[in-house]
């Protein structure tokens, strides 16, 4: 008995903490998405079992909204990822006094508020004499309503990569210098000693920053509210969760659909939890987790 | 059957900043040869043997391999192996994959790879665990799989930096043997960094003795040991070290207090007599002392002794150690005396 209730001690906040702001909220969702709950019936909403859901998929935009959502974690996770790893390998293989303000200036677009840094956006992608890039490219254009997807994705992609970047570096920082110098004395070249020591000794971050990007990507929505609004068009890049912000809390008729929203949220948890044991069994978790330091 | 090739330090220099890691070495190591460097924690050691491996840029100098000058090359094109104080093992690979890991970037084949890691690997008697990981080995395996990784790719020069430090003194001293065994039979040459004098004095055929940064001494261990070339290497080398009293020469003895030594051919001036403690003898007759600390080591003791304000340190068999506390006379030899001058250099006796 003694012998699990140590464990047990360490472990109790953190689980109730999860139970309260994790668990709590998942089931109220739940709960919600098997009520009619909206504007219209907020006094007395009434149990509709899965009425919600059957709506769901009978969406004849369901498949375009899931495609999307796709389209812009996939491309924005593998920009985030990528960069975010590259961005961590130069800056860690130039000499200090040069690696570190060029971090810094990754940071730029994290630190800036998000209206202001769609704003900058929407200016550069406007038609000239206004936007840069039509001066640039001397083709006078709105590219945000030519290319939503690759405006969607690089305004995402310049602020999600900078977190792998830190993540990154740190991480690379932990490597200790000895395994590079042994890497050299046994021959590799810089993109060898990259490829076969420093990226596999990244497997845990790189893991760790992927799964956290996912699902931070499936659910958040905010830039491309500002920047496209789920447009051009009709759901040109409307995502679930822009979706299920537009069902439940923007609707155009003023009847907002807590309950329509509330499935809407549960499936993208679901989704969630799918993508997170996926990505345990590739990455090989189990072979990751190492024997605890200290036995409780 | 020796395949080492003579390794050549030439005025080599390393700054770090304003800090002057390495000054001026010259030094040449000959084919086949294992040399130690020996000195203090943060004398240059490391910073000399990177230098050499190609890690670290020389500010000023020259490294030759034989007739090859080797300064300018990347390490993977000098040929050398080289074990770290670390291991530094690739934590994410397995210990034959460790092993394997330079061949593989020279492309060799695999059922050649696989025939050389086997045989070194039995070699140093860690055939049986090549599938662990290195946190799954004990510290004694993992500093032989790192050696097993040195040597798979038969290098010219072999470069051991603290490769036994962090071993316990038993298998610390079958390493010794073992490391030295293997590189007679290898012909390698090698250099091993230390700060331990005892497995410098077994195991090298030369050492070199550093202190902040510059060579001090560059001979065999018998050399080192009889004929030390300053105060520094007097004190550093000999355990317990060479006893150094500071005085006067007069010509034809020493004077320090109270304390009056005749000596032939001695030189004149101010400097410093050196005595070992094994050749001092607490004896029936010699200059009065007080025994201060007597230090039993099992076959023999350390007698800490008070001589005219100055203390010595004397090397005693054990059934012949005196009580503390008690008075005793001590009795200086006639030869195996060291002359320094007031800067430390030795001046004699020739
Ligand atoms: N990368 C570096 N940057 C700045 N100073 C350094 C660097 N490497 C070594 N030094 C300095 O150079 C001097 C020699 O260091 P080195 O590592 O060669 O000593 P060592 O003889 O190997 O010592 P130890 O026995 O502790 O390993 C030290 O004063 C050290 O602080
Ligand atoms: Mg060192």
């Amino acid at each position: 008995m003694r012998r699990y209730l140590t464990p047990f001690l360490f472990l109790g906040p953190a689980s109730l903490l999860i139970l309260l702001f994790f668990f709590t909220p998942v089931v109220a969702t739940l709960l919600l998405s098997f009520t009619d709950l909206a504007t219209t019936t907020f006094r007395h909403p009434s149990w509709v079992g899965l009425a919600n859901y059957r709506d769901l998929f009978a969406d004849p935009f369901l498949k375009k909204i899931l495609a999307n959502t796709a389209r812009y974690v996939g491309l924005t996770l593998a920009f985030n990822v990528g960069m975010g790893l590259l961005l961590a390998l130069v800056t860690s293989l130039v000499p200090e006094n040069w690696g570190d303000p060029f971090r810094a200036l990754w940071l730029l677009p994290r630190i800036l508020p998000p209206v202001v840094y769609v704003f900058i956006w929407q200016g550069m992608l406007a038609e000239a004499p206004m936007g840069l890039v039509s001066d640039l490219l001397g083709v006078s254009k709105n590219w945000l309503v030519e290319t939503p997807w690759v405006a969607v994705i690089l305004a995402n992609g310049f602020v999600g990569a900078s977190f792998g970047m830190l993540i990154f570096t740190s991480a690379i920082r932990a490597i200790p210098r000895e395994l590079f110098y042994a890497a050299a004395v046994d021959g590799a070249t810089t993109l060898q000693t990259i490829r076969r020591v420093v990226i596999p000794m990244l497997a845990w971050p790189i893991l760790f920053v992927t799964a956290y990007q996912t699902l931070s990507l499936l659910t958040s929505f905010e830039y491309i509210l500002l920047l496209t609004d789920g447009g051009p068009g009709f759901y040109g890049t409307e995502v679930w969760s822009l979706h299920a912000y537009h069902l439940a809390l923007s609707n155009y008729f003023g009847n907002v659909e807590f309950g329509l929203g509330a499935a809407m949220a549960a499936v993208l948890v679901v989704i969630g939890v799918v993508v997170s044991l996926f990505y345990l069994k590739i990455f090989n978790f189990r072979a990751l987790v190492t024997e605890p330091k200290i036995e409780v | 059957m020796s395949r080492g090739t003579s390794v050549r330090l030439q005025n080599l220099t390393k700054r770090f900043g304003r800090v002057v890691a390495v000054r001026d070495l010259d030094l040449e190591v000959n084919p086949g040869e294992l040399v130690a460097f020996l000195g203090p924690s943060g004398c240059g050691k490391t910073t000399t043997l990177l230098m050499i491996a190609g890690i670290y840029r020389p500010t000023a100098g020259h490294v030759y391999f034989g007739d090859r000058r080797v300064d300018p090359l990347h390490p993977r094109d000098r040929d050398v192996g080289m074990v770290f104080q670390s291991y530094a093992l690739y934590p994410h690979l397995t210990l034959f994959e460790n092993i394997a890991f330079p061949l593989r970037l020279k492309r060799v084949p695999g059922e050649e790879v696989k025939r050389r890691v086997k045989a070194t690997a039995e070699l140093l008697g860690i055939g049986g665990i090549l599938e662990r990981r290195p946190a799954q080995v004990s510290g004694g395996q993992q500093q032989r799989a790192a050696l097993a990784r040195a040597l798979v790719k038969e290098p010219q020069v072999l470069l051991l930096d603290e490769p036994l430090s962090n071993l316990d003194a038993q298998i610390r001293l079958s390493a010794r043997a073992e490391i030295r065994r293997l590189q007679r039979e290898l012909g390698v040459t090698a250099i091993l960094v230390t700060h331990d004098q005892a497995e410098a004095l077994a195991m090298a055929d030369r050492v070199a003795v550093f202190s902040m940064g510059e060579l001090q001494q560059y001979a065999t261990p018998e050399e080192l040991y009889h004929r030390p070339k300053n105060t520094f290497v007097a004190g550093f080398v000999g355990s317990p070290p060479m006893n150094l009293i500071e005085g006067e020469f007069t010509g034809d003895g020493f004077r320090s207090g109270e304390l009056r030594l005749p000596l032939r051919q001695a030189p004149l001036g101010r400097g410093w007599l050196g005595v070992r403690p094994e050749h001092l003898r607490i004896a029936g007759e010699g200059h009065p002392a007080r025994v201060l600390v007597v230090e039993p080591l099992g076959r023999e003791a350390i007698v800490i002794v008070e001589l005219f304000g100055h203390r010595l340190q004397i090397l005693v068999a054990e059934g012949e150690k005196p009580a503390p506390d008690a008075e005793v006379r001590v009795a200086f030899p006639a030869r195996a005396l060291h002359y320094f001058d007031a800067n430390g250099r030795r001046i004699g006796p020739e």
